[in-house]
């Protein structure tokens, strides 16, 4: 069934339209990944389906009492008051100490509950926020730019454990990524946005679309080597975008 | 937020005039004007001006309306530097029940929305992730913040008021591991520092307000010295 479906969404700011004629649903058990360049629109269609910021036109339908596990992509937080990774593991919602290790393990930062916030490295800080998402058992894990500050076998770990977590938990999951060729590879859907869906559909079949070859150009072949190896001949670079 | 504490005690005189005007108890009128310019704020601040600008413009322009406010009402025998510094000494048994009640409503705010308050500090998009909404628990602080002003306006009046507000938690931030070590810690602070301010305005026959503010910052010294200290070794 599905977890969040969006119709017919635009969202302006600042009297800019950044998204229009949005239109998906996302089930449970799925894997599916938004890729899309830069201002694209992607962290802001993230923000509208947790009810950060109110469309400007059209609907934003959650299964009722949906839990969310929202990992952003650069997260800001206010150091008026202390924070440790134990007392964060526990915002909102109070979990043992015995379920935050679990986690912390799970996402290969074991040990440091006592560490201050504000002293953890960049990876470490985002393994403690993926590990905070997934703390409330989400329906649905939403996951901006997850990656970032992890290095390379980080990257390759931190996809394995998103398809442990999906079986385990039965969620779904909706993640932004640049790593295209990763992600193709460890998605069931993929959707191609730049301010509009350009494509979506299976890898597969987006690694081969008109729109998302345009968009990401030499990218996109890289990608595609890697996903498809017979796929090898050339594509019009040059065309200009459709819309 | 430091601001904020400023900009909703000074606007509190502008309530105490308005309350003598009409004859209601000042608690009532400096609740309702702090509440109003609380709740201005929040709904102005991040449209055209940022929230400092709109704290600055109604942190002294209410204290200017309150005082010009209050000067006009001669025929009310206002004694205007009690409320501007407070007078912990002239504090009767009502002032105390007052005081005792607001404290009760907003330990039980806080405690009631404390999970959410946090989250929601830390940051909006994960408060709105978790399906909280940030802006009613700024609303919530808000009001808390009102309460607090409106039942120690006679105490330490509206010009230190912010100042209690700010100090004690500055001074126990580098001595606590967690939010809620650091509010006790900083209740402590304002406790050590409100009995050493009474003892020295007694032993030296200074103004008892400016006095207890005095201990909080040589407190807020203090702290950061040895925190400062430890760093370095």
């Amino acid at each position: 069934m599905s977890l969040i479906s969006v119709a017919g969404l635009r969202v302006d700011i600042a009297g800019k339209t950044v998204l229009r004629d949005i239109e998906f649903s996302i089930n449970t058990g799925e894997i599916v990944t938004i890729v899309g360049p830069n201002g694209s629109g992607k962290t802001t269609l993230l923000r509208v389906l947790i009810g950060a910021l109110r469309p400007s036109t059209g609907k934003v339908k959650r299964k009722s009492g949906i839990s969310f596990g929202y990992v952003p992509q650069k997260l800001h937080l206010d150091t008026t008051v202390p924070m440790s990774v134990e007392r964060f593991l526990s915002l909102p919602h109070i979990h043992t100490r015995d379920e935050a290790n679990k986690l912390l393990e799970q996402v290969g930062v074991s040990g440091i509950n006592d560490r201050l916030m504000t002293d953890l490295s960049g990876g470490q800080f985002q393994r403690i926020l993926l590990a905070r998402a997934l703390l409330g058992n989400p329906e649905l894990l939403l996951l901006d730019e997850a990656t970032r500050g992890l290095d390379q076998s980080g990257i390759a770990a931190f996809y394995r454990l998103i398809e442990k977590i999906r079986s385990s938990l039965h969620c779904a999951v909706l993640m932004i990524s640049h790593q295209l060729h990763v992600v193709m590879e460890a998605s069931d859907r993929v959707i191609c946005i730049n301010g509009h869906i350009c494509c979506q559909g299976t890898p597969r079949s987006v690694s081969v679309a008109p729109e998302y070859l345009n968009l990401f150009g030499k990218d996109a072949r890289g990608a595609l080597a890697l996903y498809n190896h017979v796929h090898d001949h050339d594509h019009d670079h040059d065309r200009l975008a459709e819309s | 937020m430091a601001y904020f504490g400023d900009a909703t005690s000074h606007a509190a005189i502008l309530g105490v005039a308005l309350a003598l005007a009409l004859s209601l108890p000042i608690t009532t009128g400096a609740l309702a004007i702090a509440l109003l310019m609380a709740i201005t704020v929040t709904l102005l601040s991040g449209k055209s001006y940022t929230p400092d600008t709109l704290l600055g413009v109604f942190a002294h322009s209410t204290l200017a309306f309150g005082l010009v406010a209050a000067s006009l009402l001669t025929s009310v025998n206002l004694d205007l530097e009690s409320y501007l510094f407070g007078d912990i000494l002239a504090v009767n048994r009502t002032d105390l029940a007052t005081i005792w009640i607001g404290a009760l409503l907003v330990i039980i705010l806080l405690v009631w929305r404390w999970q959410a308050l946090l989250t929601a500090t830390l940051n909006p998009d994960l408060a709105y992730a978790s399906g909280i909404n940030p802006q009613r628990e700024q609303l919530v602080l808000t009001i808390t913040l009102a309460i607090v002003v409106a039942v120690s306006i006679k105490v330490v009046g509206v010009l230190l008021i912010a100042s209690m507000l700010i100090i004690p938690a500055a001074a126990a931030r580098p001595l606590a591991r967690s939010p809620e070590a650091m509010a006790v810690i900083a209740a402590l602070i304002g406790s050590i520092a409100t009995l050493a301010g009474l003892g020295g305005s007694y032993l030296w026959d200074t103004p008892t307000g400016p006095t207890i503010v005095c201990a909080a910052a040589l407190l807020f010294i203090a702290s950061s010295t040895v925190t400062l200290l430890k760093r370095r070794v």
